[in-house]
């Protein structure tokens, strides 16, 4: 776990940039427009970087040699997925996750 | 939801959405604590960066140790979806104060955005700054003290690993993911799912020779590239 003051310096800098996006449109906008490439390359980062977040939870890292699967974190990811696609509501995804690791570990796998 | 543009009426119009905001608000402050956060760095984290997901993106890759300019550029790419928000909703506030199109824009949100939109059906197309500022306001204090109480709800739950604490970061991008392709109409729905399973295949390649704490901001910017060619060659 990283230090108080690199946690703060994080969250500073995080809040500096995305204070930037929503307000330098605003600030930019009688001027300048977003080139189309530049909209559309930033349209796929939703999907990327939450898969990305997802799928880089499922394996253990060796480097110089292929990942390991993590089948405790793969079994817990059906039940989200299941329930993501019934419920629609992230609450509920988020409970159904924990319920289902915490099943997982309990029984001993 | 009415043609009336003062604060009364956006509180009014507002509420509903902030229940919303509870239940994630929440979950992000119990995450928080369990992934080792303060309250304090909880609440730091929803009053100074105030994004949602990116927070979640934010507070996981601090606790596997990224360095902090990958972890301020990995944000920046989450949030950069604000930059078309803001770009999208700037012309109505026009004729406002430059003081009054930089708060609007500060305290601008996924939530407020579709508010006002919605709104501009009943309104022929007209915002007000009072609206506008006071549907931000709610949406901005309710999502700091109910992250704030998640957290201090995250200190009662002892020994979180055991429960799956730990990876219920990760239900919450399965879930934003299924949520956005769902609701995401910029780009066709195939093309999204096929994103996913790139993207798997990055990750699982990149594991081999890029370390894991560099990978997601590599596989990210790598992706969204092969996704623009791709949906000019096939879509």
């Amino acid at each position: 776990m990283p230090s108080f003051k690199f946690v703060l310096l994080t969250i500073i800098g995080c809040g500096v940039v995305t204070w930037l996006s929503r307000i330098l449109p605003f600030v930019l906008l009688k001027k300048f427009s977003l080139s189309k490439a530049v909209v559309e390359y930033l349209s796929f980062v939703p999907v990327v970087i939450m898969s990305a977040l997802w799928f880089s939870n499922l394996f253990t890292q060796h480097l110089g040699h292929l990942p390991e699967l993590n089948v405790n974190n793969l079994l817990a990811s059906m039940p989200r997925v299941v329930s993501a696609i019934i419920s629609k509501n992230l609450l509920v995804i988020v409970l159904v996750g924990l319920l289902s690791l915490a099943a997982i570990r309990l029984l001993g796998w | 939801m009415n043609d009336k543009l003062d604060s009364l009426t956006a509180f009014k119009e507002t509420l509903p959405t902030a229940f919303g905001y509870v239940g994630l608000g929440v979950t992000f402050g119990i995450v928080g604590r369990a992934t080792g956060f303060s309250p304090l760095v909880v609440l730091l984290t929803s009053i100074i960066i105030y994004a949602g997901s990116a927070q979640f993106i934010t507070v996981s890759m601090l606790a596997v140790g990224s360095p902090l300019l990958s972890i301020v550029f990995a944000t920046f790419l989450v949030n950069a979806r604000m930059i078309l928000l803001s770009t999208t909703l700037a012309p109505y506030f026009k004729k406002n104060k430059m003081s009054e199109n930089i708060l609007v824009g500060t305290l601008l949100t996924d939530e407020s955005f579709v508010l006002g939109m919605n709104k501009l059906n009943f309104t022929d197309h007209h915002l007000s700054f009072a609206w506008f500022n006071t549907a931000n306001v709610v949406a901005y204090l309710t999502w700091a003290i109910s992250s704030f109480v998640g957290a201090l709800l995250g200190n009662f739950i002892p020994d979180p690993q055991k429960f799956g604490l730990d990876f219920a970061i990760v239900a919450m991008f399965i879930g934003l993911l299924y949520l956005q392709i769902i609701t995401d109409r910029s780009l066709p729905r195939m093309l999204q799912l096929l994103m996913v399973g790139i993207t798997l295949v990055l990750i699982y390649l990149g594991f081999i020779f890029i370390p894991s704490n560099i990978l997601i901001l590599v596989v990210t910017v790598v992706g969204c590239g092969i996704g623009v060619v791709i949906k000019h060659a096939f879509f």
